[in-house]
């Protein structure tokens, strides 16, 4: 084991204009990956202050906190911010970080490409974001800067291909000597099935937006101008496009997992196949098709419905099934030693999976829930999962790379925090899509109860906006100042776990 | 008070293994993947067309292709045969770089950049005799759209060559992978080429 990062107190004048220098054009993978972790935190709490904002604006159908010609493009920035602004990025960078000390590779491969994917991720977010504030998201009023919305989205995309492709790169060219592919870390392989899954859907939704972004820009006829954007790219922003960036949670959980009982995983290979069935929600995404349950008609028109149905949406819940089972049956080996890390990593695979299954329920055309806030409910459920075991992946790795440890009861009391405000954020919108609430509206018919579940919500979301503010807090202090870690922690960060 | 805190260490130096044949291969699997969902909304609004009569009513025809608008077949046949010509080049380097000989590579590799820049030069001169705007109709704007990617992707194939061709010129040609990885990448260029040759040119 080797210091390598020292704190200093101090830095020189020249050293702060190096460093800055250092940081803008490293090639080292834990600082490109933090980079991309920071300013996806960065996205997270803009994203889930607008979630908020829109919670307590539906509270009453008269409030005014919010400009009525806005709501539409909050609600669609919610959608593109959460998903590509902090699903996305969160995930390749915490494999960009991790991946490779646990693959036993000093670099990461084309690590310059990987940075260059960074900054097109960031330009391309900036520029969505602009767009978003002179009203040009999907929908938007102002076609020039629904223009500039379509280019950003273009950059954004390019920059997470660019970085998958150098994460699944890293991960099947550069492990150590005699390291197969079965023997490396789970959250390794969960990296790789992400960045793969990533590569493949990505240029899919690339290939509509250039067809949007070409009618947008010239006839305004064909892909149906504004409101076309949406048609065409919103598959890429709803299920089962999402349960491609949960992959990464079922990989967390298990590391940790794995590192608990110190590496005494039973059916470790069942691991593996949990994963890889996760990702058969990528067939679903690349057809861009929901495969809905019909359960009226004959019989033999159900079982026709229900065949693509049970293989599209209960194959991945499967997955998500057999990863929780297994972590869980290892669990009961008596040495297990508790982690912290555990309680935000395993809350966000059962939020995940709550999704999941709120997904199928959404997919049963006979319940009528679509268009409802039973869809927004699962985004929430599914992007908010992901942030969570997140936090859990930030609170088990992060002392590995800036060798400090975090403090255990704060870890897991936000990770408790964090996951009775994801309940209180989407439950109610599960409840209230059945009482035909519409989504992404705050006016309108909101239901009779609405207003009680509308202000659970909002309370939801503020509790979980509270405990990214105090988790982001703690990570600052700890990396500062926290105790310095013993051997211990690296005891089992490169075993076969 | 000891500052220095310590943080896992990455490791021994790994042998990198084919990276660059890799990632070429993901690049020309997000490529396919690129071009085939544009190749998918074309056939889906081709079907979807409304069907009119033909010009002597003789039968009922898909309102899709303009009837003002001739595609040069001469050219756009020609840039498939062109091509395959191309991968048949990229192969030679491989086989010449493989028995270190670095004239013969340089040539092929040389051939490779000449039928790069005939394939785009032919696609100009496609859209020149074809002299249609993109603004006509539904058809010109996404005829438009998928050729101009399927030029883009041909033009960051021509860097790749200049890129392969340069490291031969400067006697590097132990670079084996990376000029296999060259004709990996033109050889999905083919088969996506191929593709769009048949829905875009052929079946119009």
């Amino acid at each position: 084991m080797t210091a390598v990062e020292t704190i200093s107190p101090t830095s020189s004048g020249a050293g702060i204009l190096g460093g800055v220098s250092e940081w803008l054009m490293t090639t080292s993978h834990r600082r490109i990956g933090r980079l991309l972790v920071a300013l996806s935190v960065f996205w997270m709490l803009i994203v889930v202050l607008v979630g908020t904002l829109l919670s307590v604006e539906r509270i009453s159908s008269t409030s005014d906190l919010v400009d009525p010609t806005s709501t539409t493009q909050l609600f669609s920035f919610f959608r593109v911010g959460l998903i590509f602004g902090v699903m996305a990025p969160m995930t390749l960078g915490l494999a960009l970080a991790i991946v490779p000390m646990q693959i036993g590779s000093q670099v990461l491969a084309f690590a310059r490409a990987a940075l260059f994917g960074v900054y097109l991720w960031i330009f391309g977010m900036v520029i969505v974001g602009v767009a978003y504030i002179g009203n040009g998201g999907p929908g938007g009023g102002d076609p020039q800067m629904v223009d500039l919305f379509l280019v950003g989205m273009a950059l954004v995309i390019a920059g997470l291909i660019v970085v998958s492709a150098s994460i699944a790169t890293t991960v099947l060219t550069s492990r150590r000597a005699g390291m197969t592919l079965i023997d490396a870390p789970i959250f390794v392989w969960s990296s790789l099935i992400t960045s793969i899954s990533l590569i493949l859907t990505l240029p899919v939704m690339a290939g509509a937006l250039i067809y949007v972004a070409v009618d947008h820009s010239y006839t305004r006829a064909t892909f149906g101008a504004t409101d076309g954007v949406n048609a065409w790219i919103g598959w890429a922003l709803t299920s089962p496009q999402i349960f491609l960036l949960a992959i990464s949670t079922l990989g967390v959980l298990a590391q940790i997992v794995g590192t608990m009982t110190r590496g005494k995983q039973p059916l470790r290979g069942g691991l593996f196949v949990g994963i890889g069935l996760m990702s058969v929600a990528l067939v679903g995404t690349v057809t861009q098709s929901f495969y809905a349950l019909q359960l009226d008609g004959e019989l033999s028109d159900i079982a026709k419905s229900l065949v693509p149905f049970l293989f599209y949406n209960a194959l991945p819940i499967l997955g998500v099934l057999i990863v929780l089972g297994l972590c869980l049956l290892a669990m009961k080996n008596e040495k297990a030693k508790p982690s912290a890390a555990f309680v935000p990593a395993f809350f966000g695979v059962a939020m995940v999976l709550t999704g999941m299954l709120g997904n199928a329920l959404l997919r049963i055309n006979n319940l009528k829930l679509s268009n409802t806030v039973f869809e927004e409910a699962v985004l929430v459920y599914v992007g908010y999962g992901v942030i969570l075991s997140s936090l859990g992946a930030i609170a088990y790795f992060g002392p590995r790379i800036w060798g400090r440890k975090m403090p255990t009861m704060p870890v897991i009391g936000l990770g408790l925090l964090g996951t009775l405000g994801i309940v209180l954020a989407a439950l109610p919108y599960y409840i209230a899509g059945f009482t035909d609430q519409p989504a992404s509206r705050t006016t309108g018919s909101l239901g009779d109860n609405s207003q009680i579940w509308n202000s659970v919500a909002a309370l939801g979301q503020a509790i979980f906006l509270l405990v990214i503010v105090a988790f982001v807090g703690l990570v600052v202090k700890s990396s500062r100042d926290g105790e310095i870690a013993n051997d211990e922690i690296f005891e089992t960060a490169q075993a076969n776990v | 008070m000891s500052t220095t805190a310590t943080a896992l260490n990455s490791g021994p130096k790994t042998a990198m293994r084919r990276q660059a044949l890799v990632l070429t291969g993901l690049f020309s699997a997000a490529s396919a993947m690129l071009m085939g969902s544009m190749l998918a909304i074309w056939l889906q609004f081709r079907a979807n067309a409304p069907l009119r009569e033909s010009s002597d009513g003789s039968k009922m025809l898909r309102d899709w292709l303009p009837e003002n608008i001739k595609i040069p077949e001469v050219a756009t046949n020609t840039m498939m045969m062109t091509i395959v010509v191309t991968c048949i080049m990229a192969q030679w380097a491989i086989y010449s770089s493989r028995r270190s000989d670095s004239n013969h590579t340089s040539l092929a590799l040389g051939v490779v950049l000449l039928t790069a820049i005939a394939m785009i030069n032919a696609q100009i001169a496609v859209y020149m005799q074809m002299n249609i705007g993109v603004r006509d109709s539904s058809y010109t704007m996404m005829f438009y759209s998928i050729t101009a990617t399927m030029t883009a992707l041909m033009v960051i194939g021509l860097g790749f060559t200049l890129l392969v061709m340069f490291r031969s010129f400067a006697s590097r040609v132990s670079d084996h992978d990376l000029i296999l990885a060259h004709a990996v990448y033109w050889y999905s260029l083919t088969v996506i080429f191929a593709a769009m040759w048949l829905v875009v040119y052929v079946q119009k």
